[in-house]
């Protein structure tokens, strides 16, 4: 009986690369996208690349009503096999974007927690029915502490820690473990051409210590590992120094 | 989304001097198109960049955009009955030799590095070991998407937009930039049963490749640039074809080579002590062995960064194509040229080639080529000018993929099929949008820089 790695938010750059790692050690993957054709361009890569099952399904993670028929998809799609979600969307505006238009804040929120969260409630019972597998979620260094240059972003990350440590406790009982995966930077879409990146992973390092955590049984990872070093030293600046620093 | 882009300073494989260009880096069709628009938009001249193989100035230009295509790098279709296959233009070599060696299928011609990109085996219409036997890439292209300069994607191919297709094989990116591309596979498997024997000068290299030609699928002629006199030309002939059922050699990891070596390391003392080791190591009488598909077609990409052993200043590549009846003269010519110039050579490769590709500017001719590094030391420039008057002189023509330093008289002399491909352009293009600082210094298109 194969794995199987359901994959949200599965154009970004890590995603992509996790999609192709997993596939490579042997599982089948669900891509679940809001662009299709793009995300059928990736299946079928890797379909062509692993011989492993690849398919597409339209996401639209903001779109809660329609989280219900995504679940189900995916059990249907998992069959007999273990179910594993890996949860990679999420939206970071750039913060002088939000500055300049609050009504950014909503969205970014939604975008990058509140629509992570109740999917994976969504998805809980049905993990917990299973007994078995992983949930990798993707958390982010923006998300230890409420930076100048990124509190929005970091604040919904921030959310989304606290919600994976809890539903990481309820799955646990159950046989599911879940992983909160804190990359550094990584050379993305997302950073491309931003200033001040230093220390830029590729997805390809992140997407590996992604699957290592799973297996590992890993909790809380930052990938790479250096990180936590690096924010262990942020965290523990004084908070009198730290609102002065121009990070 | 507004479209980022990242100052990069971009260099080509010989690392001549850089330029600096903002870069984009799509991670599908549609950020592509963005991305071009968005130079358009600002009157920016741009250029697509694959794995930054070519050795010149091909793939950058000054103050331009750069449209990288790393991230586009998905196969996307493959029928192992007809050996077809549909990738995206940043899919590399290598991607390809993971994927389809192990079902039996190889690419159809590969370059002497498998990290270049099919957009740039395209673009450069590159040719390998079998060019006799197979011709070059474009010589397997069914089909090209292309981004066009006024930001429409057009499907080309030998039948659709004719123009169009043989301004992109060999064009060098001028036509616009290749989104995807659909080609023809061959049969391989992961090892080569390889004839290699030791050859005592020049005229003997032409007499082995003459015999060889219709009957070895590939060859190639590894030849010490530094021995001169009745030695001059002297080398190593191999000749090879895939082994049937040939066990893969383990793949093994690339040596890095982490600093700039000094100048000193590829003194003529110690090119030529490499030299004569590389030559004895090989017996007059000849010997078959079994060799890993990669250890034959790139056994430079066991080093990966070796172009840093020359150094900060880099090096140039010179690679000419002689038609056959002026070959042997214009080729003992250039080795003498070398040889008394002192200017160190790892590599010279000499290769035949059968036919013309179907680019306006496809580098093939039946001739023989030879490739030569030159490190950028004093004296390189008038060498390369030397060699330059030499090709040209012979009917020969340089290679504008390993090209940094030709003139634009010596170009216009040498590639007939330019005024079809300029006039390609000035339908395509009438603007000038895609351009390179190799282009500019060709003036394509009366496009001077
Ligand atoms: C060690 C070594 C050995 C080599 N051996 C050979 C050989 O045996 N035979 C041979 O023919 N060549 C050989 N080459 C040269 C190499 O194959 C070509 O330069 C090839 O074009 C490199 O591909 P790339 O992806 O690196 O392209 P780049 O160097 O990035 O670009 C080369 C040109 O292609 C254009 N281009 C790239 N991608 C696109 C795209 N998507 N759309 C439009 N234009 C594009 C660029 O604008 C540029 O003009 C060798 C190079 C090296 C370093």
């Amino acid at each position: 009986m194969s794995d199987t790695w359901l994959i949200l938010g599965a154009s970004s750059a890590i995603a992509r690369a996790f999609a192709r790692v997993a596939a490579i050690r042997g599982a089948d993957v669900l891509l679940a996208a809001r662009d299709i054709d793009d995300a059928g361009a990736t299946a079928v890569d890797i379909a062509i690349r692993t011989g492993r099952r690849a398919e597409v399904v339209a996401f639209d993670a903001t779109d809660e009503a329609a989280h219900a028929a995504l679940v189900e998809r995916a059990r249907a799609f998992a069959g007999e096999g273990t179910l594993n979600v890996f949860l990679a969307f999420g939206a970071m505006p750039e913060q002088s974007a939000i500055d300049a238009d609050p009504m950014l804040v909503g969205p970014t929120i939604a975008a990058n927690f509140t629509s992570a969260a109740v999917l994976l409630h969504r998805l809980a019972p049905v993990l917990e029915a299973r007994g078995a597998g992983a949930v990798v979620a993707l958390g982010s260094v923006a998300g230890d502490r409420g930076r100048l240059k990124n509190y929005v972003y970091g604040s919904a990350k921030a959310g989304l820690h606290a919600y994976l440590q809890g539903l990481r406790a309820r799955l646990v009982r159950k046989g599911v473990h879940v992983v909160t995966l804190k990359p550094g930077f990584v050379d993305t879409a997302m950073t491309w051409g931003l200033p001040g990146m230093f220390l830029v992973a590729s997805p390809e390092t992140i997407a590996a210590a992604a699957l290592d955590a799973a297996t590992r049984k890993r909790d809380i990872v930052y990938a790479p590992g250096f990180w936590w070093g690096i924010m262990t030293i942020i965290r523990h600046i004084p908070e009198r120094i730290f609102k002065k620093l121009n990070i | 989304m507004s479209v980022r882009w990242k100052d990069l300073r971009l260099t080509g494989w010989g690392r001549g001097p850089a330029s600096a260009a903002q870069a984009a880096r799509p991670e599908r069709a549609s950020a592509a198109a963005e991305a071009l628009a968005a130079a358009r938009g600002e009157g920016a001249a741009l250029f697509a960049r694959g794995a930054g193989r070519s050795y010149g100035d091909a793939a950058q230009l000054s103050g331009g955009r750069a449209l990288l295509t790393a991230r586009l790098d998905r196969i996307l279709a493959f029928d192992a009955a007809t050996a077809r296959v549909e990738c995206e233009a940043g899919v590399t070599f290598r991607a390809l030799l993971d994927t389809f060696v192990p079902r039996g299928f190889v690419p159809p011609v590969s370059p002497g590095t498998a990290f270049v990109t099919v957009g740039g085996a395209i673009a450069a219409d590159v040719h390998g070991k079998n060019h006799d036997r197979h011709g070059s890439f474009g010589d397997h292209v069914d089909w090209i998407d292309m981004l066009l300069a006024d930001g429409r994607i057009v499907r080309t191919g030998p039948d659709a937009e004719p123009e169009l297709f043989r301004a992109t094989l060999g064009g060098m990116g001028l036509s616009g930039m290749i989104l995807r591309a659909g080609f023809r596979l061959l049969p391989g498997s992961p090892a080569l049963a390889v004839h290699a024997r030791r050859i005592a000068n020049l005229e003997e290299f032409f007499a082995a490749f003459a015999a060889a030609r219709d009957s070895a699928t590939y060859s190639v002629g590894w030849v010490d640039a530094l021995a001169r006199g009745r030695s001059l030309g002297r080398g190593i002939f191999e000749t090879a074809e895939f082994a049937a059922g040939g066990a893969a050699a383990p793949a093994r990891k690339p040596l890095p080579v982490p600093f700039d070596l000094p100048a000193f390391a590829l003194s003529g003392p110690s090119v030529r002590a490499f030299n004569e080791i590389y030559w004895r190591r090989v017996p007059s009488a000849g010997r078959e062995d079994v060799r890993a598909l990669d250890a034959f077609f790139y056994p430079l990409d066991r080093l990966s960064d070796w172009h840093r052993l020359y150094g900060r200043r880099g090096f140039y590549q010179f690679q000419s194509v002689v038609p056959d009846g002026a070959a042997l003269p214009a080729v003992r010519a250039m080795l003498e040229t070398v040889a008394s110039g002192g200017n160190a050579s790892f590599l010279a490769v000499l290769k035949t080639l059968g036919s013309e590709g179907r680019g306006f500017l496809s580098f093939p001719m039946r001739g023989v080529t030879l490739a030569l590094d030159i490190p950028r030391s004093a004296g390189a420039d008038e060498l390369m000018k030397k060699l330059e008057r030499i090709s040209c002189d012979a009917g020969g023509r340089i290679y504008l993929a390993k090209d940094a330093v030709m003139s634009p008289e010596t170009f216009r002399a040498t590639y007939p099929g330019l005024p079809a491909f300029e006039a390609a352009l000035q339908r395509l293009d009438p603007a000038g949008r895609f351009a390179t600082d190799q282009s500019r210094r060709l003036a394509i298109g009366g496009r001077a820089a």
